[in-house]
């Protein structure tokens, strides 16, 4: 109960905080908020049903330029880098981007279905654990390395940006960052309820079953491979939708976003915040980030090596993340209330 | 397509392949003994080049290119000594959790990465190939077979001869098979893991300087050289099985011929979906790998 009460309150506190914050910091804080779903995302694959991918960046980022491909066409008949390439027509591919519509129930479809298409023939064959993790990394490689080399139709190393508007409202107008931060917090908000409820469901419990003991729940029956597959887009569809409104409030998207080290990354997010517990994955990706968004200015040279120390760090010390050092204080408190009640007595 | 792009693009993926090698070897028997993921295996790999730099800098002028020689031995030496001092500190902690080793050994690649940076700058930096490297055999018009791809490949096959002596016919080898196959037999019968647990890991990491020693004849070597290397490796390993020569053998040959390959055909970056896809339904057919350890458990 007092736990519904601080999200209730959390929830109020970023609703509200545009007429508190600059614009710059509310912009960031936007952006902070679409990592923190794709937080949510990766823990309802990792905390809860025990597979870690380290490839969330790809859905991640299939998502963002699905959106980003709109929000170019929108500011250019045909975008620059297709013109430095030599093409002299927008692809036939590109083309339904043209519409809001299209882009954004893709910018949640496409990574959903490519998920599936690894998913399927991975879990099928009984592919599991590090092997899986493995194969993820690899796959961030393999797409952010072909998302390079396909300057004529992503854009390469630089990626799409220069946009200007979105559904008419200028991308340079604070009152369009704003709306698109409040949508963020309500798609957070939305997400973090519907993964709540995801997770009390007799398939949640399926999921926390194929965690803790996969071999069991076969022999009791269930088809582990469909729910893992059926989690697995579940989880990069979020990681979509974080990317399309990620690009919009960042203003670009490139194969960086993509690659081995944000996906992994966006692991450590969840694994500091405490995964497991989807408050954690919120209050992981926030704190990672400001941390970052801090030290990157002030030491930049210092940041790789906190990052560093951090995943050693939380592995080896705090494997229940913050929620889990708040927990075990919260426990002891309580403790001590229970020895002090019974002393008295 | 003539026969010498054919023979040259094999030549090619051989050379690639002897390095996957030397680096699969390392990571295959870290997770086949001691079930840790070492992410950071490739910045040993970095460690054992920057040890060929080093020694070039101080015998800087002299004597042609003998040094070259004892960079592969050095390297081997200081890869195996920092892997020995990282796995009595951190790498220990990690036994038997790999989930937890990816993401302990990931910071520790970074962590690892940033030192390079910081003590030898950001840049990459040339370790000139000695005389006696440079040049190749000319087979016939249109390949030539250069001399340090080769001297690599004799490297990697005499590192493979080397550990396999070691594995199948020494009695250090036969503890290491022993704890592979059955940690907690092996212990009852008196071998002491935690030894071969350290040996293990240092040699691994040995094997990674020796080859990040021969990558640096290829090219300039940085902070990131491990980076380009570490995939291709754990693609090694997924595909031959963990654990044994044979399947990071033929797992090497397999990535190293057709990375090349097909980046020749296609292009660079179709070349290595095309890889990919390849191992994903290479790994329905075969889910452990080539040459896994046939065991009746489930997992």
């Amino acid at each position: 109960m007092k736990r519904n009460w601080s999200y209730i309150i959390g929830a109020i506190i970023l609703l509200v905080l545009p007429l508190v914050l600059s614009d710059f910091r509310l912009n960031l804080l936007g952006k902070f908020l679409t990592f923190a779903i794709v937080a949510i995302a990766i823990d309802l694959i990792w905390g809860y049903t025990g597979i870690l991918s380290l490839g969330h960046g790809v859905f991640f980022s299939l998502g963002a330029y699905c959106m980003g491909m709109y929000l170019k066409l929108r500011a250019e008949e045909l975008p620059d880098f297709m013109m430095w390439s030599g093409l002299e027509q927008v692809p036939w591919f590109w083309r339904p981007f043209h519409h809001f519509w299209f882009a954004l129930p893709m910018a949640i479809i496409v990574p959903a279905v490519f998920a599936m298409l690894i998913g399927i023939p991975t879990f099928r064959a009984g592919i599991r654990g590090v092997y899986f993790s493995i194969l993820t990394q690899a796959l961030a490689l393999v797409v952010s390395i072909f998302f390079i080399g396909q300057q004529p139709y992503t854009g390469g190393t630089n990626g799409i940006t220069n946009f200007q508007d979105i559904l008419g409202y200028p991308l340079s107008e604070a009152s369009t960052m704003r709306g698109l931060y409040i949508v963020t917090v309500v798609v957070l908000i939305v997400i973090f309820v519907l993964s709540r409820w995801l997770v009390g469901t007799k398939t949640g419990r399926v999921l926390v079953a194929i965690r803790d003991g996969e071999n069991r729940l076969k022999f009791l029956g269930y088809n582990t491979s469909l729910f893992k597959v059926g989690i697995f887009s579940l989880s990069a569809a979020m990681a979509g939708l974080a990317g399309a409104l990620f690009v919009p409030q960042v203003g670009i998207i490139s194969p960086s976003m993509m690659g081995i080290l944000p996906s992994v990354e966006m692991a450590i997010w969840v694994a500091v915040g405490g995964r497991g517990t989807l408050s954690g994955a919120v209050i992981g990706a926030l704190s990672v980030n400001f941390a970052k968004s801090y030290l990157s200015e002030t030491f930049p040279d210092v940041w790789l090596y906190f990052l560093g120390a951090l995943f050693i760090g939380v592995v080896l010390f705090f494997p229940e993340g913050i929620v889990g050092v708040f927990e075990r204080f919260s426990r002891r408190k309580a403790r001590q209330a229970l020895v002090a009640e019974q002393e008295q007595v | 397509m003539s026969a010498e792009i054919i023979l040259s693009q094999v030549f090619n993926g051989l050379s690639l392949s002897s390095i996957l090698l030397l680096i699969g070897l390392g990571l295959s028997i870290t997770f086949g003994i001691m079930g840790v993921i070492n992410f950071a295996h490739g910045e040993f790999l970095m460690i054992g080049a920057y040890t060929a730099y080093i020694l070039q800098k101080v015998f800087v002028g002299q004597d042609g290119g003998t040094y070259f020689l004892f960079s592969l031995p050095l390297a081997f030496l200081v890869a195996g000594g920092i892997g020995f001092l990282l796995e009595k500190s951190l790498i220990r902690f990690l036994y038997g959790r790999p989930y937890e080793s990816i993401l302990a050994t990931w910071g520790l690649s970074l962590i690892l990465q940033q030192m390079a940076r910081n003590i030898f700058g950001a840049n990459n930096v040339e370790v000139t190939a000695p005389e006696w490297l440079r040049g190749g055999i000319t087979l016939m018009e249109g390949l030539r077979l250069p001399y340090n791809r080769l001297f690599i490949m004799a490297i990697a096959l005499l590192s493979v001869a080397g550990m396999y002596i070691y594995l199948y016919r020494s009695t250090g080898g036969r503890r290491m098979r022993a704890v592979m196959q059955n940690r907690d037999m092996s212990a009852c019968m008196g071998i002491k893991t935690r030894s071969v647990d350290s040996l293990t890991f240092s040699i691994g990491c040995g094997l990674a300087g020796i080859a990040g020693s021969a990558v640096s004849l290829l090219g300039s070597i940085g902070p990131s050289t491990g980076q380009n290397y570490i995939i291709d490796a754990f693609m090694v390993v997924v595909l031959g099985g963990v654990g044994n020569l044979a399947g990071t053998i033929a797992g090497a040959v397999m990535i190293g011929i057709a990375s090349p390959l097909f980046e020749f055909i296609t292009t660079s970056s179709m070349g290595k979906v095309i890889v990919f896809a390849l191992v994903i339904v290479f790994l329905q057919w075969k889910p452990s790998g080539l040459f896994a350890l046939k065991t009746r458990s489930l997992d």
